[in-house]
């Protein structure tokens, strides 16, 4: 077991040191040009030299991105271009919103879609259909049509909840509660939707297996036999799609956040985008590849816990 | 020449998949829409009644009227306009990300999946990479540096969504690369572009058409989600962009937002419901081949029987040998009983009809017959455990005063495993490979009994000791993909024998075992049977088993009995033209073949001689 979470851990470092390299690479491999957006289309190209030596861009990219690395290491992701602030304290300080944001969706989804697609599986007939007619549409409606919908509805009209704005959880609980609920609700819609999907598919893969009849001629009964062993064999695969979920739910919260003025990492993404503030940028995709890359590793341990033979392998 | 024969079949597939769409009310709705949108965005020009940029100071967020049919936004430009225009950019900037995805994902898909080798894992590597970070924050960082093309935006998208190309196409061609007809196609010399061409591009055609509805609506809602957050191009109308005023100004013109959003919303559920649609006609195609092979054997089996018309040739009771020590009071008596399997038209399939079985305490009842005779049917529905679909069309299963075919399922739980205990055929798959040994044992023991976990724990050791397993405590804790096959047999033994059942149900309890495992397994079913006096059904195709084993036959075939009578009886005096084929067969130490059709794995001479301790 040991040696199972060391190895996920290592090929973890190494998926989170390639990402942002490659990003690091991608995003500074303009060096000239960047310093020419900041400066403006008017500006001499003296200015522009100017510029992209105060910034370093004129160092060649190999010893940037050393200086860079090294200093990330350390925890310190440079200063942003624009207004000085340091991207390990901006970056840091909005992680646990989207985080909040994001967690909370991957949970209610996994919770509400086990339970309808143990519903779909176990009935089949209409409920099946139902399901999977309902799943479809939640495919295939962008999340942030959900959220649109999500504020016009409830926040506009019936004005249950407020619109925008966050309360930190650890100020308040239902004030967190408050302006996370929709946002969490728009992002989980198009999880279930996929999530059911895959679970049914197992669930009913897993009600034929031929242990499933032994157990119950030993006087198991049939919720027993679904609950404890059909939905910890199912749990697998719907683990494995789960960890796909939860890149896109990181997608999601970006646009969501926009929608619910939340101050989360896709604000300060979407502001540092907008104004070219590369530094911000990577420190976004390296606080995001770490999430990735640490829920990965969760949901491996999980899948270990889950099934026996993957800790083999 | 060889063009169009190439061409020719794919047209052919293309037409029947369209014309099939079209009957399908789901895909053809789809297509309609699909169609009408596409169609008005090319013909935006003609339609559009504004300038779709031409700003008016005037017409500022106005109302639909005469003026501007859905109202203008908050530059003054017509809403209606600015849809139709915007509906070209939405839709040729999702069509690029589609040619991208589709030309790096198919041919990567194809060239790894038919070499493999380095290529196969740097492609599989490169695709878990882009797959590990949200699509929309590398936009945003790409668009950071390239700046606001929503053209370079769609490429880059395109390249991370080829992997779901990749991932698809390569497990097509995995799958057909070693398929004999590929073989084939490369022995006669044609070339490997050719293969691919011909031979593998057809196999991935469907699924890559099915993906693309798919990735085209994921696409238009992830350019659509770009632009909505302000970071598009401001020179072009798109929806996305229409989606970010209508969203600004939410309180002004509540409606503002609706018609981009009505419009994204409607086209992306036509592509996903076409993309079903096109699922579902394809596999309805493949669909009827596959459910008549399930079923075929029993279905033709059952129906010849039928009309045969043969009644159930009952071989009389031997009385001579009832004092043979199993003249116990009878513990189970089915009695007619029919075992249906309901069909999706509304028929049911008969696949048991009539069968009689009389089972007495201590005593070991042979059931025997080839496969699809219909023996494991009638042991599943004493069980009350058949498959989904089938159940108990007629007749009375009277266990110890009690019939079973009546019994409430809560009723039936209690039965089970206390009262009637069943060993299955194949020991790996018949364990849970996410629970210990341990576990599995300890559980129906505590549920059954309310034991204590101590005292479960205890007994599953004693059973473990007392089935022959030399480590208990080791196979205890151990995991089914651990032990053998033959461990796991004496384990399910174990499990069977629980909790003192008085009727136990073997399925061909050796058949899955090695030949010598076979016999090991055998002497235990008979020490157990001896120990605890129970009625054992054993369920066999081989009348080896039969003779070292069983009390007393009952012959099965084509779902009705045959034959039944002790053992002895049987042996020496079989009536029965297909009892004594079977029989024969043993006697001859040769599998019968020949005279049976649709004979299945009757006997094998290896397990006999087994048992018999001759080697051929």
């Amino acid at each position: 077991m040991y040696r199972f979470v060391l190895r996920r851990l290592l090929s973890g470092v190494l998926l989170l040191f390639v990402i942002t390299t490659v990003a690091y690479l991608l995003l500074y491999a303009g060096g000239g040009d960047i310093a020419r957006r900041i400066v403006g289309p008017t500006a001499s190209q003296a200015q522009v030299t100017l510029k992209a030596s105060q910034l370093g861009l004129d160092r060649p990219l190999v010893v940037q991105y050393w200086d860079w690395l090294t200093h990330a290491l350390t925890g310190d992701l440079g200063r942003s271009w624009f207004n000085g602030q340091l991207v390990t304290t901006g970056v840091t300080s909005r992680v646990s919103v989207t985080l909040s944001l994001v967690l909370g969706a991957t949970i209610i989804a996994a919770v509400i879609s086990v339970v309808i697609a143990v519903l779909a599986a176990v009935r089949r007939g209409w409920v099946d259909r139902v399901v999977q007619f309902v799943g479809v549409l939640g495919f295939a409606i962008p999340g942030f049509l959900i959220a649109l919908g999500l504020v016009s509805l409830f926040a506009l009209n019936l004005k249950w909840f407020k619109a925008t704005g966050y309360v930190p959880i650890t100020t308040s609980f239902s004030g967190w509660a408050a302006t996370v609920t929709l946002p969490i609700i728009a992002l989980s819609i198009g999880c279930i939707a996929s999530v059911v999907q895959q679970v049914r598919g197992s669930l009913i893969d897993a009600l034929r297996q031929d242990y499933v009849r032994t157990l119950r001629a030993r006087g198991l009964s049939f919720n027993r036999v679904v609950y404890r062993h059909v939905l910890r064999n199912a749990g697998g695969p719907a683990l494995a799609v789960l960890a796909v979920q939860f890149i896109g739910l990181l997608g999601g919260a970006v646009i969501v956040e926009q929608i619910f003025a939340l101050p989360g990492l896709g604000q300060i993404a979407v502001a540092a985008t907008s104004q070219g503030d590369i530094p911000v940028v990577m420190g976004v995709v390296v606080a995001t590849a770490a999430i990735v890359v640490i829920v990965n590793l969760i949901i491996d341990l999980a899948q270990g816990w889950l099934n026996p033979k993957v800790r083999l392998s | 020449m060889i063009d169009t024969s190439i061409a020719l079949p794919t047209q052919a597939a293309k037409v029947s998949l369209f014309r099939k769409l079209l009957t399908n009310p789901t895909g053809a709705a789809s297509m309609l829409i699909l169609a009408l949108v596409a169609l008005a965005a090319v013909l935006a020009p003609v339609l559009a009644t504004h300038d779709p940029s031409l700003a008016s100071l005037q017409s500022v967020l106005a109302k639909s009227g005469p003026d501007h049919v859905l109202g203008a936004d908050s530059a003054g430009r017509d809403v209606f306009s600015r849809l139709l225009f915007a509906g070209q950019f939405s839709l040729a900037g999702a069509l690029l990300a589609l040619v991208v995805a589709v030309a790096i994902g198919v041919t990567g898909g194809l060239v790894a999946g038919y070499y493999g080798g380095w290529f196969d894992s740097v492609s599989s590597w490169l695709t878990g990479l882009l797959m590990a970070m949200p699509g929309i924050v590398i936009l945003l960082a790409a668009r950071a540096v390239v700046g606001p093309s929503m053209w370079l935006s769609m490429m880059i998208f395109g390249v991370l969504l080829s992997p779901a190309y990749f991932r698809l196409v390569y497990a097509c061609v995995t799958a057909v690369r070693n398929e004999l007809y590929v073989d084939a196609a490369r022995v006669s010399g044609l070339s490997d572009f050719r293969i691919i061409g011909r031979h593998i591009l057809t196999v991935v055609r469907a699924p890559v058409i099915i993906q693309s509805a798919m990735v085209l609506g994921i696409a238009i809602a992830i350019q659509a989600g770009l632009e909505f957050l302000g970071l598009g191009d401001l020179n072009i109308p798109t929806w996305g962009s229409m989606l970010n005023d209508g969203f600004i100004n939410l309180y002004k013109a509540p409606t503002l937002v609706l018609w981009p959003s009505l419009v994204l919303g409607v086209v992306c559920i036509a592509l996903t419901l076409l993309a079903n649609a096109m699922r579902d006609e394809l596999e309805r195609s493949r669909g009827p081949v596959k459910r008549r092979r399930k079923g075929a054997a029993l279905v033709d089996a059952a129906e010849a029987a039928a009309k045969r018309g043969e009644p159930a040739v009952v071989h009389p009771e031997a009385p001579a040998d009832e004092h043979s020590g199993s003249a116990g009071e009878i513990l189970l008596e089915v009695t007619d009983l029919g075992v249906g399997y309901d069909q999706p038209d509304g028929s049911t399939t008969h696949v048991v009809n009539h069968v009689g079985l009389t089972v007495r305490r201590g005593e070991v009842h042979g059931l025997v017959g080839e496969s699809g005779s219909g023996k494991t049917q009638t042991a599943f529905s004493i069980l009350r455990l058949l498959p989904q679909g089938g159940r108990v069309t007629g007749g009375s299963i009277v266990f110890d005063g009690t019939d079973l075919a009546r019994l409430s399922e809560k009723e039936m739980t209690k039965v089970r495993g206390q009262r009637i205990a069943y060993i299955p055929q194949e020991p790996m798959s018949n364990l849970d490979a996410a629970f210990t040994i341990g576990s599995q044992l300890m559980e129906p023991m505590r549920v059954c009994l309310g034991i204590s976990k101590a005292e479960a724990r205890k007994r599953a050791l004693a059973l473990l000791a007392k089935v022959g397993i030399p480590n208990p405590e080791r196979t205890f804790n151990a995991y089914p993909h651990e032990i053998s096959g033959g461990m796991a047999q004496r384990v399910l033994i174990a499990g069977a024998v629980s909790c003192e059942p008085d009727l136990l149900i073997a399925d061909e309890p050796t058949t899955a075992l090695d030949v010598t495992v076979q016999a090991e397994v055998l002497d235990l079913l008979r020490e157990l049977q001896d120990e605890l006096k129970m009625g054992v059904i054993l369920v066999t195709h081989n009348f080896g088993v039969v003779a070292d084993l069983c009390d007393r036959v009952t012959v099965m075939q084509t779902g009705r009995v045959v034959e039944t009578g002790p053992v002895r009886s049987i042996f020496n005096d079989a009536r029965h033209p297909y009892t004594q084929q079977l029989l024969e067969a043993i006697l001859e130490d040769a599998a019968p073949r020949g005279p049976f059709t649709n004979s299945g794995p009757l006997t094998s001479s290896a397990t006999l001689t087994s048992l018999t301790g001759v080697k051929p």
